[in-house]
């Protein structure tokens, strides 16, 4: 019913009626989701309306107690991050989920080492030239410039570690990559980068699912917008005509006669 | 705070090539072992030339570096263990463990030549792997914290060592065993030797290999670790099994070096080797530290206790000096904590 709004391509990812609960307390109670590939799908919601949770369960972080995830339209399950991994999704944690004792490289191929080639490999050795020189590359593509590749990344500046999440996720990313408040910790000019960075990502086709709690960023770079409520999808809208108003009303409940009302 | 971070030109093509020597060199001298390596040189000196001719002397060297070979090898366990934000308090009881479990199987093997030896060895390994798969389970499955499950093991491998020997230590070692324990090769102890290898091996491992990046990365982050993918659970009862089987290793030497089991001999060790590390400049709070940190900080406490017996100083004083010395070291980490969380 919520996914009446039109698309303007299938979903490649959605998920079902998601419930999961935390000892007593019920962070998702029947959500749905769906994100289009070459689209940006913004996530919104007031504080603790259950999205981190939403993309740690798309993510593999936690297993849902209840509910469905489809991937280009059949089902799958994610008991790891490594399957959302293998299935080309990847995310940006609100948190980061960075080694602060370990050099850019070092977590950019967090869990995903190069080795050696040949015997040298085979025993566990690193190729750490080659992930250097591969993390530089990522970097300088998306035009991240760090002072020093060769630090623990806690010596860098707190926008700069999230410049590493930000390229982590989208060197491996193939088909999704969710994006948790990335520019929280950004100043003015890295903001407008980020957004730039997001839309040349999704202009490859990737599928973007951004959460913020800036209404402005969500409107610049948006296609499509969907709402969280105490756990539950309560507005899914394209973002045409649609106001900050709109989506201030949506989140805090003002406009929930009118479910699909700020669609175009 | 937030500095402009990227910038719309590409990277400082300085950044293209890896740093060259000269900036590792100017990198790690202000790092906790480059301090560390300077007051060890300045100890040597200092006592070499209050004494040139007994501290200085071959032979001396030769016991410093014997007396240091058991803990080393302790200590290298130590350090993985910490670095992934760890403890392991129970290697010296394991060690006695191992080492009665070897001596008894040897006594009841009745032979004397290298094979018994190996078969000791092997039940030292076994026994001192099997300890820690207990504290490794304990720890990452029943997520009982790693200091009170060591704590615990420490005593119950003690314990249960003292009920297999009845309190008595073991002499019946094999003369095979003493013979590597107290004999040398070209003039170098065979101890000294093995825990050279043992040392080598585990630098290597650590800094070069997946296995060793990902100790790393589960001290850093666990969170982060899990979420990328790697089995964190696995990855801590492994270093727990490693530690155990250090352990084991270090039993051997020890039995062949004192011909007996020394059943009330390693107290100590683990705080020994805790000591090492953390003055080696391993973050307590995991992530960090290196192999040849952990070598100096093993050695400047045995070279403190041999210089000040040398000197005639009462070698308690060792204890009282590197009791302060570790609080330091621990107290500048965290400044270099602090201040770079502000950075
Ligand atoms: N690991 C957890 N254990 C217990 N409760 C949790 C856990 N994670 C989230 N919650 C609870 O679930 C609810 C949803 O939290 P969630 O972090 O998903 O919200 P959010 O929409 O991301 O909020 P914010 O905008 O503040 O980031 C909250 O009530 C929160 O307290
Ligand atoms: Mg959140």
């Amino acid at each position: 019913m919520t996914d009446a709004a039109p698309a303007s391509a299938a979903p490649i990812l959605q998920a079902r009626n998601i419930v999961k609960h935390f000892g007593h307390v019920e962070a998702l109670r029947g959500a749905d989701f769906s994100a289009c590939a070459g689209e940006v799908t913004a996530l919104i919601g007031d504080n603790g309306a259950g999205k981190s949770t939403l993309v740690k369960i798309l993510s593999g972080v936690y297993a849902a107690n209840s509910g469905e995830i489809l991937l280009n339209g059949a089902p799958v399950r994610f008991s790891s991050p490594s399957d959302a991994h293998a299935a080309g999704i990847e995310t940006v944690y609100q948190d980061l989920s960075v080694a602060p004792d370990l050099s850019p490289a070092a977590n950019m191929f967090m869990g995903r080492e190069r080795l050696r080639p040949g015997w040298l490999g085979r025993l566990g050795f690193l190729d750490n030239a080659a992930m250097r020189r591969e993390s530089l590359q990522a970097f300088q593509r998306l035009k991240v410039s760090l002072k020093d590749m060769d630090t623990p990344i806690a010596d860098l500046s707190g926008g700069q570690r999230q410049s590493v999440a930000i390229c982590r996720a989208i060197m491996w990313a193939k088909n999704v990559v969710f994006m948790d408040e990335p520019t929280a910790a950004l100043g003015v000019v890295q903001t407008g980068r980020t957004l730039d960075l997001i839309r040349r990502i999704r202009d490859t086709g990737v599928a973007i699912v951004l959460i913020s709690h800036n209404m402005r960023d969500v409107l610049q770079v948006a296609d499509c917008i969907e709402v969280l409520r105490l756990g539950r999808r309560i507005a899914r809208m394209r973002n045409e005509g649609v106001t900050v108003q709109d989506l201030v009303g949506a989140m805090t409940g003002a406009l929930d006669s009118q479910e699909e009302g700020a669609a175009a | 705070m937030t500095q402009t971070t990227t910038a719309p030109l590409a990277a400082d093509p300085a950044q293209l090539s890896p740093p060259g020597l000269g900036r590792r060199l100017r990198g790690a001298m202000h790092s906790s072992p480059a301090y560390m390596t300077g007051i060890l040189i300045l100890l040597l000196l200092f006592f070499t030339f209050m004494r040139p001719n007994t501290f200085a002397s071959a032979f001396n060297m030769r016991n410093i570096f014997l007396d240091a070979s058991t803990l080393l090898v302790l200590s290298i366990g130590m350090t993985y263990v910490m670095i992934a934000g760890g403890f392991d308090l129970s290697i010296g009881s394991v060690l006695v463990f191992a080492g009665v479990a070897a001596a008894k199987t040897m006594e009841a093997m009745g032979t004397d030549t290298i094979f018994t030896v190996l078969v000791g060895l092997v039940v030292a390994l076994i026994g001192g792997v099997a300890w820690g798969l207990f504290n490794g389970w304990c720890i990452s499955r029943l997520r009982v914290s790693a200091l009170i499950t060591t704590l615990g093991s420490m005593g119950a491998a003690l314990g249960i060592s003292y009920l297999l020997t009845d309190g008595n230590d073991v002499r019946t070692v094999p003369t095979t065993l003493i013979a590597i324990g107290t004999g040398s090769l070209m003039g170098i102890p065979w101890l000294v030797l093995i825990s050279a290898v043992f040392t080598v091996v585990g630098m290597v491992w650590l800094h070069m290999t997946r296995y060793g990046r990902h100790t790393y990365l589960v001290g850093s982050n666990a969170e982060a670790a899990r979420r990328a993918g790697i089995n964190v659970n696995n990855h801590l009862l492994s270093l727990y099994m490693l530690s155990g089987f250090l352990a084991g290793v270090a039993a051997m030497l020890s039995l062949g070096r004192f011909s007996t089991t020394t059943l009330e001999g390693h107290g100590t060790d683990p705080l020994e080797a805790i000591t090492a590390v953390v003055l080696g400049g391993t973050s307590l709070s995991g992530g960090r530290g290196t192999i040849i940190g952990t070598v100096i900080g093993v050695f400047i406490p045995a070279v403190l206790a041999n210089g000040f017996i040398i000197m005639g100083v009462a070698p308690f004083w060792q204890m009282v000096v590197i009791g302060f010395v570790v609080i330091a070291a621990v107290y500048v980490d965290q400044l270099k904590r602090q201040s770079r969380e502000r950075g």
